[in-house]
C-alpha cells in the first residue's frame, strides 16, 4: 500500500506534492479542454448558429446543476471514495424542496431544509463508510435503492406540481442578467476551488486521496474527512437539487435516474483520478462543459438523440484512456 | 496440479488474506468451519422462507416456486460471472446494458436478417461476447480501471442498443421461441435447468481448476500473483469475457420469457446481480468468496422479492428493504471479519 496509482503517477510526473495554485500548475484537465475547444471549434466552421448567445446561454442553464453537484462528486473522489447515490439523493432533495415550497414555507427555510437534507442523506452514505467500514460502492449502491424507494414511497409516485413563482425564481429568475442558476454554479465552483486548494482540510484530501495509510501516519483524521466529503456531497446536490427542481414547475418521482452516470463521467473527462488524489475542480467544470455541448451539438448536426449515451460513454474512455497509457505497468 | 507459489505460503500479515488462503484450502478438504459466513446465509434463507410461508399460504404453492426460479435465472446466469469479476477485485457494471444490446441483436437478425430465432440467439450470445470482450480488453490488457470502464461501457452499450432499434421493440417471435423462457422439463422451468447446469459449471470452474485458483490469486495479491507466474491479465480478460457471454445467454432467456426484444431490456439489473454476489459474502476487495455464497445471496434476494410480493408490499418500495439488507449484512461482515483480525 506504499504506492497508489495516483502517486505513481505523480512521481513520474516529477510531482511531489499536488497543485497547490488557485490555477493548477498541473496541466492534466488541459485534454478535456483541448477536446472542448476542438468540439467548438468543429461546430464554429459548420454551424456557426450554435453560438447564437440564446444557444450558449441554454447550455450554461441546462448544466448549471450537473455542475453543482459535479463539485461535490470530485471532492468524493479526490478522497479515494464513490457516491452513485447522487441521482436519488437529486430526487430525495428536489422532492423535499417541491414539497415545502409546495405548501408555502418561505424560501429561506425551503433552501435550508433542502441542503439540510443533502447533509443527512450524505452523512448516512459517510457514516457507513467512514464508522462502519462499508466500501464505498456498496454503501452508495445501496443508499441509491434506499433513497429511490424512499422518494417513490413518500410521493406514491405522484408529481409535485403548483410550485409558487418565487421557488421558481431560483431557477428561471435573473441577477443582472445572467440566469440565477448560472451565479449558483459559479459561486459553488469557487467555494469548492478555494476550499481544496487554500484550507489544510481541502489539502488533506488530496493526501488521502494519494495515500490514505501515509496520510493516517501523517496524522491527518482519515474517517472525519472522508465522512466530510460525503456530506460536502449531500449538501451540493441538495444545491443542484433547488436549482434543477425549479427550473420546471413540477416535480416527478423518477427525478435524477441516471444522473449519477452523467456527473461521474463529467468528473472523470475532466481529469481527476478515480482512484483519488489527483485532478481538480476546474477540470470538473471542462468536463461539464464538454458532455454539455454535445447534446446541442448532436441536434445541430441532426443526429439522433438515441446515441447520446453511447458518445458520453466514448468520452469517458477516450478520457481515461491517457491515464492508463501513463499508469500502465510496463 | 501445480499451485502458483503465493497460495502455499500462508506468511502474510493481512490476515483478511491469510483467512483467505484457509478457505481456498478448506475447499479442498471441506472443512465446515471454513464456511461459517455460508452456513449462516443458509440461516437466513430458511427464516425468510419460513416467515414469508408463514404469513402467505401461496408462497410454498409449486407454481409459485416455478415463477420465483423463472425470475431469478436471468439475475443469476449474470451473477456466476460476475462472482469471478469482483473475485479479482474487478466490478462489470455494464452487464445489464449488455443485455438490452443483445437482446436488440437477437430481435433485429431475427426481423430484418430473417434468421431462425435460435440462428439469432446465437447472434445474442456473439454481441454479448463481443461486449464482454471490449470490456477485458480495456481492463486487463490497457491497464484501465474497472469501475470506469464499465461505467462507459454501460452508457456505450445501452446506447447503442436504443441507437440501432431507434427504440422500438421487436416482438412476433415464433411460439417455438417460447420454449427456454417459459416452457418446463419434467416440474422444472426450462431456464432453471440451465442455471443449474452453469452454477455446476462455474462451481467447479471456481473451486477445481487452475483458472478458479488464478481468480482467488489475482483477487488476493496481483503483483505477488503475476511473480508468481500466474497469467494475470488473461485471467481477467476471461472473465469479463465470461461476464459478457452470461449477459447474452441472460438476453436469449429474457426474450424467450417476455417474447419481445427491447433496447431497454435489462436496465438497471446490475444492481440485483452484484446485491446477489455480494450479499453472497464475496468481497469488493477481492480475494474471499465464491459461487456457493452468490447462489445462496441469489436466492435470499429473489425469496425477499417474491415474499414482499405475495404480501402486497408494493413492488417501487421493495429497493428500499433490499438496499437496507445490502448494506447492513456487509456492515456485520465487515465488523466480524474486523474483530476477527
Amino acid at each position: 500500500m506504499t504506492e497508489t496509482p495516483a502517486s505513481a503517477e505523480r512521481r513520474r510526473e516529477g510531482m511531489t506534492t499536488p497543485p497547490s495554485g488557485f490555477v493548477p500548475r498541473w496541466q492534466r484537465e488541459y485534454s478535456a479542454l483541448a477536446v472542448l475547444f476542438a468540439l467548438l471549434l468543429f461546430l464554429a466552421i459548420t454551424r456557426p448558429a450554435f453560438f447564437s448567445a440564446d444557444n450558449l446561454r441554454d447550455i450554461l442553464v441546462n448544466n448549471s446543476y450537473v455542475m453543482i453537484a459535479g463539485v461535490g462528486a470530485t471532492i468524493v473522489i479526490l478522497a479515494a471514495g464513490i457516491d452513485i447515490s447522487i441521482g436519488s439523493m437529486l430526487a430525495a432533495c428536489a422532492v423535499t424542496a417541491g414539497d415545502l415550497a409546495h405548501r408555502g414555507t418561505p424560501l429561506w427555510l425551503v433552501i435550508l431544509a433542502t441542503l439540510a437534507m443533502g447533509a443527512f442523506l450524505g452523512l448516512v452514505n459517510g457514516g457507513f463508510v467512514a464508522w462502519l467500514n462499508v466500501p464505498p460502492i456498496i454503501v452508495t449502491l445501496g443508499t441509491l435503492s434506499i433513497y429511490r424507494g424512499a422518494v417513490i414511497w413518500y410521493t406514491q409516485g405522484v408529481w409535485i406540481q403548483g410550485l409558487p413563482a418565487s421557488f421558481l425564481f431560483l431557477g428561471q429568475g435573473t441577477v443582472w442578467g445572467v440566469p440565477v442558476p448560472v451565479w449558483v454554479a459559479a459561486g459553488t465552483v469557487l467555494a469548492g476551488v478555494l476550499f481544496l486548494q487554500k484550507t489544510r482540510c481541502g489539502r488533506h484530501i488530496y493526501a488521502i486521496g494519494g495515500n490514505p495509510l501515509a496520510a493516517e501516519l501523517a496524522g491527518i483524521r482519515v474517517n472525519r474527512i472522508r465522512l466530510l466529503t460525503y456530506v460536502i456531497s449531500g449538501m451540493s446536490v441538495g444545491l443542484s437539487a433547488l436549482v434543477y427542481a425549479s427550473r420546471f414547475s413540477q416535480i416527478q418521482s423518477n427525478t435524477g435516474i441516471g444522473f449519477e452516470l452523467l456527473v461521474i463521467t463529467a468528473v472523470v473527462v475532466g481529469g481527476t483520478n478515480i482512484f483519488g488524489g489527483v485532478g481538480s475542480i476546474w477540470g470538473t467544470v471542462c468536463g461539464v462543459l464538454l458532455l454539455g455541448a454535445v447534446d446541442p451539438a448532436l441536434a445541430y448536426r441532426h443526429i439522433s438523440s438515441y446515441w447520446e449515451g453511447a458518445i458520453q460513454g466514448c468520452f469517458i474512455l477516450f478520457g481515461i484512456s491517457g491515464d492508463a497509457l501513463r499508469t500502465r505497468k510496463r | 496440479m501445480a499451485f502458483p507459489a503465493t497460495l502455499c505460503v500462508p506468511e502474510s500479515d493481512d490476515t483478511v488474506k491469510t483467512e483467505a488462503i484457509q478457505r481456498i484450502r478448506a475447499t479442498r478438504r471441506l472443512r465446515w468451519s471454513a464456511f461459517a459466513r455460508e452456513l449462516l446465509l443458509l440461516a437466513l434463507l430458511a427464516v425468510l422462507c419460513a416467515i414469508f410461508a408463514r404469513l402467505s399460504p401461496q408462497f410454498l404453492d409449486s407454481d409459485n416456486l416455478r415463477e420465483i426460479a423463472r425470475h431469478f435465472s436471468e439475475v443469476g446466469l449474470m451473477a456466476l460471472p460476475q462472482t469471478y469479476v469482483i473475485l479479482t477485485s474487478g466490478i462489470d457494471l455494464s452487464v445489464g446494458s449488455l443485455l438490452g444490446l443483445s437482446s436488440v441483436a437477437l430481435g433485429l437478425s431475427f426481423e430484418h436478417l430473417k434468421w431462425p430465432f435460435w440462428e439469432a440467439a446465437g447472434a445474442a450470445l456473439g454481441v454479448g461476447a463481443l461486449g464482454g470482450a471490449v470490456n477485458g480488453l480495456a481492463i486487463a490488457w490497457w491497464g484501465m480501471p474497472a469501475l470506469v470502464v464499465t461505467l462507459a461501457t454501460l452508457a456505450i452499450y445501452r446506447g447503442l442498443a436504443v441507437g440501432i432499434s431507434s427504440g422500438r421493440s421487436i416482438t412476433d417471435f415464433p411460439d417455438s421461441s417460447s420454449w427456454l423462457g417459459q416452457g418446463t422439463i419434467g416440474p422444472f422451468p426450462t431456464q432453471f435447468l440451465l442455471l443449474v447446469a452453469a452454477v455446476i459449471l462455474a462451481g467447479a470452474a471456481l473451486y477445481k481448476s487452475p483458472f478458479g485458483r488464478y481468480i482467488y490469486a489475482i483477487g488476493g495479491n496481483e503483483t505477488a500473483s503475476r511473480l508468481g507466474g500466474v497469467p494475470v491479465d488473461r485471467t481477467r480478460f476471461l472473465v469479463y469475457l465470461l461476464s459478457g457471454v452470461a449477459s447474452g445467454l441472460a438476453a436469449v432467456v429474457y426474450v424467450s420469457r417476455l417474447g419481445t426484444a427491447r433496447p431497454d431490456a435489462g436496465s438497471g439489473i446490475e444492481l440485483d446481480v452484484i446485491s446477489a454476489v455480494v450479499l453472497g459474502g464475496t468481497d469488493v476487495a477481492g480475494g474471499d468468496g465464491g459461487i456457493i455464497g452468490t447462489v445462496l445471496g441469489l436466492l435470499i434476494l429473489s425469496v425477499l422479492r417474491n415474499g414482499l410480493d405475495l404480501i402486497n408490499f408494493p413492488q417501487e418500495r421493495q429497493p428500499v428493504v433490499i438496499g437496507a439488507l445490502l448494506i447492513t449484512a456487509i456492515a456485520i461482515d465487515r465488523a466480524v471479519r474486523r474483530r476477527r483480525a
